[in-house]
């Protein structure tokens, strides 16, 4: 599905900023895979998400989807197979349109053209996508989502993701800026369409038991590099404690701060 | 008098919804329009002067507004440039381009030849001549305003309004926001400049100086048009922009005719017209600021209620036990 060749990425090369983000990070992921992404601030989670999804050119190595090198695919076109959910909510719908404008906006990707395809028809059809989310939002197709509270809007963003039909979700800790009762109701939603459109799916988390419970691969990142790679096999028996005593081994050395962020 | 009022406001309506593209739906702070209204009178006044007819003069000068958007959304596109900056490009070019168009000179008259304002009271001779002009202008207008009306309603034109909006969903969405960009100043230019066509046709020449503070009286017609209702439909969008528009020329109009009062001259207008704009984005902010206090404080009120509530659930769990 995703093949990532010796990727490395530097930022502000030749300067005194210099810095290097990533380092030869190499990562092949499989058809139907699930996998968290841990580490702490600076880690280069972020950056190889922007880097998968196109929002940065790489400094090095070779980015394969499905085969395909797509190194220097801009990010719009990487857009059809990959879909993407930030953490801020307000990034991926547009707040001063309505929601079936958003919604039409989303069902078909790619340049769009004269039609109107906003039609009764199709206002039946999402209401009925909608009533997935049970927060009521299919009484206020009308409604600007600027209106909508962030879980809402978080979940129509969801929804609108998976209508476009990705192959793979990049969710880069898209419930952290929730509240709880609304961050789990978005993530069980993001497991009920990964499972419904056998979703390819990569998910950064700052919740250590989110990224054990779900998935079936788990990676732990840290100063640009992947320090560990667990298999679904190895996460059965993975515990916080466990993961948090792994990290600390790896580095060999006891960091205080790094202990503070890896908890929950 | 009060009939100038309006065909001038009527055909101004028609720039501001060029300027409610760029500033309002796309969020480009477009300046080309200050050339491109003058490139559209230009570009209508010749093609009139040299005989190619009044449908052709209008024609053309909609795609030369056309062409100019799109030369400074290019401009921002392959550069990077801000798009204030790419806009004031294109302006400064246009001015000499526009005087080129105009045979060299700075401004050339209309004067006995056949003009859409000519005609207008053949065709609706019933109407006399002050209602002919009138209601031949608002046909116009209306026409423009359908056409906006059902372009924003395509898949297209809504993609254009959320890339205003927000231009990461865009690129999400699969698309190459600097097309749309290309496109979408590209109509707004096309619009201005149409507008452009049409006055220069109303008051009988066409001026190279004639774009001059355009944008600031687009922006100020549009926030007047705001404070007359709220609304996310676009025909309800258009409909304010209309008559924000004749109500801003209506407010111009009173400052010329009894600003001698107060020793108001007609340079004295730009002024105005800025203030205008400041004021109206005063109120604009003082009034979402109210709003947002008050959705705070409604937002406290219900947490303490849910509070109470809760607190009097427990004490009557308390007496049943």
């Amino acid at each position: 599905m995703l093949r990532i060749d010796q990727v490395s990425k530097v930022f502000y090369p030749g300067t005194v900023n210099e810095k290097t983000a990533l380092e030869d990070i190499n990562l092949t992921v499989s058809r139907g895979d699930f996998i968290t992404v841990v580490g702490s601030n600076g880690s280069g989670k972020s950056t190889l998400f922007n880097l998968i999804s196109g929002t940065y050119p790489v400094t090095g190595g070779k980015l394969l989807i499905e085969g395909k090198d797509v190194t220097s695919t801009p990010e719009y076109r990487r857009a059809f197979t990959i879909g993407r959910i930030f953490q801020d909510p307000t990034k991926g719908t547009a707040a001063k349109m309505s929601i079936e404008d958003n919604l039409i906006t989303a069902y078909s990707k790619g340049m769009k053209g004269l039609r109107i395809s906003l039609n009764a028809e199709k206002r039946e059809l999402f209401r009925k996508e909608l009533k997935q989310l049970s927060m009521g939002l299919e009484a206020r197709l009308k409604d600007n989502v600027g209106l909508l509270s962030g879980g809402q809007r978080q979940a129509l963003t969801l929804l609108m993701t998976v209508l476009s039909r990705p192959k793979m979700l990049l969710l880069d800790e898209h419930t952290a800026a929730l509240d709880p009762r609304n961050a789990q109701i978005v993530m069980d939603l993001t497991m009920q369409f990964i499972d419904k459109y056998e979703l390819t799916a990569l998910m950064v988390t700052h919740n250590m038991q989110h990224a054990i419970d779900f998935g079936n691969r788990l990676l732990m990142m840290d100063e640009g590099k992947i320090i560990l790679d667990l298999s679904a096999e190895e996460k059965k028996s993975l515990t916080v404690p466990k993961l948090v005593k792994l990290f600390k081994s790896i580095k060999k050395k006891d960091y205080v701060s790094d202990e503070d962020l890896l908890t929950e | 008098m009060i009939e100038g009022i309006f065909v001038d406001g009527l055909i101004f309506s028609i720039m501001v919804m060029g300027v409610l593209i760029s500033y309002r739906i796309l969020d480009f702070p477009d300046l080309t329009c200050d050339g491109s209204f003058a490139t559209g009178a230009a570009v209508a006044t010749m093609a009139i002067v040299n005989g190619w007819g009044i449908p052709a003069a209008l024609l053309l000068s909609f795609f030369a507004g056309a062409i100019a958007g799109m030369v400074t959304a290019t401009i921002h596109n392959r550069l990077k440039v801000p798009g204030l900056l790419a806009g004031i490009l294109t302006m400064t070019m246009l001015y000499s381009i526009n005087i080129r168009i105009l045979g060299g000179r700075a401004n050339v008259p209309l004067l006995r030849t056949t003009t859409l304002y000519t005609e207008f009271p053949k065709v609706f001779s019933a109407l006399g001549q002050t209602g002919s002009v009138l209601v031949g202008t608002l046909i116009i207008v209306l026409v423009v305003k359908e056409m906006m009306d059902v372009f924003f309603r395509t898949d297209l034109g809504i993609s254009i309004g959320a890339l205003g909006s927000n231009e990461q969903m865009i690129i999400s969405m699969g698309i190459d926001p600097r097309r749309l960009k290309v496109i979408g100043i590209g109509i707004s230019n096309a619009f201005i400049a149409l507008s452009g066509g049409l006055l220069a046709q109303y008051q009988g020449f066409a001026d190279a100086n004639l774009g001059q503070g355009m944008v600031v009286q687009g922006l100020a017609a549009i926030m007047i048009g705001e404070f007359l209702f709220d609304s996310n439909k676009i025909s309800f969008i258009t409909l304010r922009v209309v008559l924000g528009a004749i109500i801003y020329k209506a407010l111009m109009f009173l400052g010329r005719y009894y600003g001698y009062y107060i020793k108001l001259t007609p340079s004295d207008l730009k002024l105005l017209t800025g203030i205008l704009v400041i004021i109206s984005l005063l109120i604009a902010q003082t009034r979402s600021a109210a709003s947002t206090a008050d959705a705070r404080k409604k937002a406290l009120r219900r947490n303490k209620e849910k509070r109470e509530a809760e607190t009097r659930e427990k004490e009557n769990a308390h007496v049943e036990d």
